[in-house]
């Protein structure tokens, strides 16, 4: 038989799922302990129970300066710049997407442009954040918004754009109007894209956070990172890589939960 | 009077022609199907009905007055695909156009209006067989079920005219044949005027009171080729609710437009 045409039952897919992840930990466990069999101090490859200890004392005991518990306050801090980036980038989008994907003066006036301003590189003008909107959070949002709105609207308006000619017309001859035909046609078809849209800008915006974080910042899940570097901690660092991801991960399920259950018709919609 | 007026009418693309010198009146109550190759024009001929384009040469009266710039109310429309709302359910579908007509800032109705804008969708569902398919999403309907809904649709705001295009063509020859009963009994009640554009042939004469038959000359040595012309306006029978009962109404031609059953049969090939 054909290997395109052989698939694993459910028991064994389920092994294969499981099995790289397990195969990178043991890896993992291997390397360590054969450097610290090697070297006792090492500090690149931190044991298990050594990075056990070390999110302890970030998640669990407060700071000895501040008080604060530190693993906690990183995290409630980035996702606060993260979803607010997120949610401007969003709400902008939205708007300027669904308008000029509908209206042809609109794209006339405004496609070119942002496609040229998309080409920007985001990291490039941060400087230019800095020196504008000062090293406060204003700057950190405003690269996430830079950074993932470009995309999201030109993202938009291609949707607005593959909407059937058929319907559009289709609801004219109902007697629609502009306004109604964005309201009833065109937005309810849009927001489960826009989840779709959202959750492959998941991946840049958290890159955009940790960057500002790491270059101009006092907490937050980059800035620690990059802090505890200097001690080549990495007992902290691959924790907090591991806990990135899961936030990241999590994210991303919750969307696609949401898109399924807000819009139950998108999917049979898709697949025809 | 006719309804629909087209007079010479000229359509080119790159300079070309597609269609020639088209004339037609179509008149109330009407159903006029559109036949003709694949490539003739007869749909570019619809979407200029629909005035989704419109013509180089010529003029299309609708009641005496020019057609407007844009599609409007007055002229429903079923196409083959995409005809209804993938996001609305099937009541939905048909409550929208009640919507639009009655919330001109939001579209949407609320309370007692929604309640009585649903009975009459509800009626309308009825009326085409849909009633049990209500609460589903048009993505879990069959295509039958599907352009039923698009009928239901399209109907409920009581169009001038109704536009059809190639509506049933992707359909299987049983479900066809149920839902092109349900076109005539629905056209016999609302005394609508319709135009059809299909390449079945036998589809245009079972359902047409009459057929306009659209065809391209061959192209010339030099590689020229001249725009669709009307060849033959065929007049099935008058607007008869015997006939429209018998299961095929003979065609009773009418001057040179006329045609024998050999020809048309050449054409079903075509």
């Amino acid at each position: 038989m054909r290997l395109i045409n052989r698939h694993p039952n459910p028991r064994l897919a389920r092994v294969l799922t499981a099995s790289p992840f397990v195969a990178v930990a043991v890896v993992y466990v291997i390397a360590s302990t054969i450097r610290h069999a090697a070297n006792p101090d090492d500090k690149l490859l931190p044991t298990i129970a050594q990075m056990g200890a070390a999110m302890w004392r970030m998640a669990a005991q407060q700071d000895m300066e501040s008080g604060d518990y530190l693993m906690l306050n990183d995290t409630i801090v980035s996702l606060q710049r993260l979803l607010l980036g997120l949610g401007i980038s969003l709400a902008v989008s939205f708007a300027i997407g669904v308008s000029v994907g509908m209206i042809p003066y609109l794209k006339r006036l405004f496609v070119p442009f942002i496609n040229a301003f998309s080409m920007v590189p985001p990291l490039a003008i941060l400087p230019i954040l800095f020196i504008v909107a000062g090293i406060g959070e204003t700057a950190k949002v405003s690269l996430i918004v830079l950074g993932t709105a470009p995309y999201m609207i030109r993202d938009l308006i291609l949707r607005v754009e593959e909407l059937p000619r058929p319907q559009i017309i289709k609801a004219q001859t109902l007697g629609a109007g502009d306004w109604q035909i964005a309201l009833r046609v065109v937005v309810p078809q849009m927001l489960p894209r826009l989840i779709d849209s959202l959750r492959l800008s998941l991946g840049p915006a958290w890159l955009y956070l940790i960057s500002a974080e790491a270059i101009a910042a006092e907490n937050g899940l980059g800035y620690r990172i990059f802090l505890v570097r200097r001690y080549f901690a990495m007992d902290i660092i691959l924790p907090y890589v591991a806990w990135i991801t899961l936030l990241a991960f999590f994210a991303d399920l919750g969307l696609r939960w949401l898109q399924h259950a807000a819009f139950p018709w998108f999917a049979g919609a898709r697949a025809q | 009077m006719s309804v629909l007026a087209v007079r010479d009418v000229w359509k080119l693309y790159h300079g070309r022609p597609v269609l020639e010198r088209i004339n037609a009146e179509i008149g109330e109550g009407s159903f006029v199907a559109v036949v003709g190759p694949s490539g003739c024009g007869k749909t570019t001929f619809l979407r200029m009905l629909m005035s989704e384009e419109r013509p180089d040469r010529g003029a299309i009266l609708l009641d005496g007055l020019p057609l407007p710039l844009e599609p409007t109310h007055d002229r429903g429309v079923v196409f083959q695909r995409y005809s209804v709302f993938p996001h609305l359910t099937v009541l939905g579908n048909v409550v929208l156009p009640l919507e639009f007509a009655r919330s001109r800032r939001l579209g949407k109705l609320f309370g007692i209006a929604k309640q009585r804008a649903e009975e009459e969708a509800r009626t309308m569902l009825e009326d085409v067989g849909l009633t049990g398919a209500a609460p589903l999403y048009p993505a879990a309907l069959s295509g039958g079920m599907q352009q039923r809904l698009a009928l239901a649709q399209a109907l409920i705001r009581r169009p001038r005219v109704l536009l059809l295009d190639e509506p049933f063509s992707a359909l299987d020859p049983g479900t066809r044949a149920d839902i092109h009963a349900l076109m005539k009994r629905l056209w016999r009640e609302t005394q609508m005027t319709i135009v059809m554009v299909t390449h079945d042939i036998s589809e245009a004469f079972r359902l047409g009171t009459r057929v306009l038959v659209f065809e391209r000359p061959p192209v010339q040595p030099d590689g020229a080729q001249g725009g669709a012309v009307v060849t033959h306006d065929i007049k099935v029978h008058e607007r008869n609710i015997d006939k429209l009962q018998s299961r095929r109404a003979t065609p009773t031609g009418d001057g040179p437009g006329a045609v024998s059953v050999t020809s048309r049969d050449d054409l079903a090939t075509a």
